[in-house]
């Protein structure tokens, strides 16, 4: 029935293959004939690697079926899938999007002991204490005085700041880097924002007007989607 | 229905128990019928700042494990009949008392008393949460410096958990020199860092140590500073506006402060 219906376009760019495969058909029929077109292109005869891009349209497919398409492209030649596409989403990866991508308001002081840990961007009003924590695995924007310890993209998300009305911070943390307080008594500094420069690679504190220069997508939607 | 009120403060030392001992009896001098409760379980030490040692037959433990009746227990204060005391034990530990039967006792208490204030040990563990759980109130005590801020914001974190009202502050052993010299955190900004409301603050006074050493609180006399701050902090807990006193003739730095409770009702 499907024999002779294309299941699989290949298209040919600058950047290497997209595979496009319908979304109507069965998973099997795909594989198939996924292992049938890739061994007739055999003529791929090259030696530098080529990325593969699948689009899956409005077909979901679930992680282990996933696996195994990059498997049959990866048997087959010397292929690498780059990216695996699709318009479907699960529930609860749509909702895992969402968490990551929204802004967490909270209105309370963090004391000393306490830890406040938010997936998303946290907005806090109010203070963060010497001894309290806050972290979140986006950015932190603090209306308020920080002056305990804060740590923003925790989950590995370097370009995430940390923002706060009044900077005192014990530490800042971003990602996997941290800076602390100079051991001499210093005043805070007001409406300033923490980054991570990567030239530099270490967190430097800039006013809070000039952090668009650095980070121009900090509000942006998609740049939080991606990296969540 | 009378009120308890913990006094807690976290780091020891601060000065809870002659916070307690002198807040109880300027309430006492008011006319208010006021229990003191000591849940310093093994190390007590009101009934001493009260000079009420030598009296103590029965304490908390036993109250606690049912040898005696609660009322049987009360230390009578020597000077007020309206005053009264619960001391801890001193044999025992503070695992003797679960928060429900403080619960219980201090219930039991409030419907014969205006006031019970509870002294609470230091530290965040059984004893705090002993002190704490019959507490409709509670006073958090800190010294300048920032140890002992730190810890009292710790405190007042664990205390917003509990079912209490928002705690209020005394600063205690402010010394106004040392302020005015920058070597000692100012009231102010302790009060920005802790947010929350002030309830008094108590010069450091060589009257404080004469007092509690010779079983008279501080507050029977009243002749000094640190006196009259008690008596206002008691007045402030009855619910009147009292303004705070200025140290010296210093005035710029203590207005901020009166501004400050101005606004109070």
């Amino acid at each position: 029935m499907i024999a002779n219906q294309q299941l699989i376009t290949i298209k040919g760019t600058r950047d290497g293959l997209i595979l496009k495969i319908d979304d109507q058909c069965a998973y099997e029929d795909v594989l198939g004939e996924l292992k049938e077109k890739l061994s007739l292109n055999a003529l791929l005869e090259e030696d530098r690697l080529i990325s593969v891009k699948i689009q899956l349209g409005n077909r979901y497919v679930t992680k282990e079926q996933k696996e195994k398409l990059k498997e049959v492209v990866r048997d087959n030649q010397n292929l690498v899938v780059g990216k695996i596409e699709s318009n479907v989403l699960t529930k609860e990866e749509a909702s895992e999007w969402k968490k990551h991508a929204e802004v967490k308001p909270l209105v309370r002081v963090v004391r000393s002991g306490q830890v406040i840990n938010v997936e998303g961007d946290l907005l806090l009003i109010g203070d963060v204490n010497p001894g309290g924590k806050v972290m979140a695995t986006g950015n932190i924007f603090v209306m308020g005085s920080l002056r305990g310890i804060a740590h923003a993209g925790v989950d590995g998300d370097f370009r995430a700041v940390i923002a706060a009305s009044y900077m005192q911070p014990s530490q800042l943390r971003i990602a996997d880097a941290i800076s602390r307080a100079p051991d001499h008594e210093t005043e805070g500094v007001y409406m300033e924002c923490g980054f991570l420069d990567e030239e530099a690679d270490k967190i430097l504190i800039d006013r809070l007007q000039d952090i668009i220069k650095k980070r121009p997508d900090i509000s942006s939607f998609e740049r939080r989607m991606l990296n969540g | 229905m009378g009120e308890a009120i913990v006094v807690t403060s976290g780091k020891g030392g601060v000065g809870k128990t002659t916070t307690t001992a002198n807040i109880g009896t300027a309430l006492a001098l008011l006319g208010k019928k006021v229990c003191l409760i000591d849940t310093d379980i093994g190390l007590r030490n009101l009934d001493v700042v009260m000079g009420l040692e030598n009296r103590i037959i029965f304490d908390l433990v036993d109250v606690v494990q049912e040898r005696v009746k609660t009322k049987q227990a009360l230390v009578p204060d020597k000077r007020f009949d309206c005053l009264q005391l619960l001391p801890a034990a001193q044999t025992s530990d503070k695992s003797e008392v679960t928060p429900e039967a403080m619960k219980k006792i201090v219930d039991e208490l409030k419907q014969e008393f205006d006031y019970i204030i509870i002294d609470c040990p230091a530290g965040i563990e059984q004893g705090f949460k002993n002190a704490v759980a019959g507490a409709d109130k509670a006073v958090v005590v800190t010294n300048p410096e920032k140890s002992s801020v730190r810890d009292a914001d710790r405190i007042i974190g664990l205390l917003e958990q509990e079912d209490i009202e928002p705690p209020k502050l005394i600063v205690n052993r402010i010394r106004h020199h040392m302020v005015q010299n920058g070597d000692m955190l100012d009231v102010d900004e302790i009060v920005s860092v802790l947010s929350i409301d002030l309830l008094g603050v108590v010069a450091d006074d060589d009257e404080v140590i004469k007092a509690s050493n010779s079983g008279e609180p501080v507050a029977l006399h009243p002749n000094t500073k640190s006196s009259l701050a008690y008596r206002n902090i008691a007045r402030r807990i009855l619910g009147e506006s009292v303004p705070l006193l200025s140290f010296d003739e210093e005035k710029g730095f203590f207005t901020k402060v009166k501004k400050f409770f101005g606004i109070r009702s």
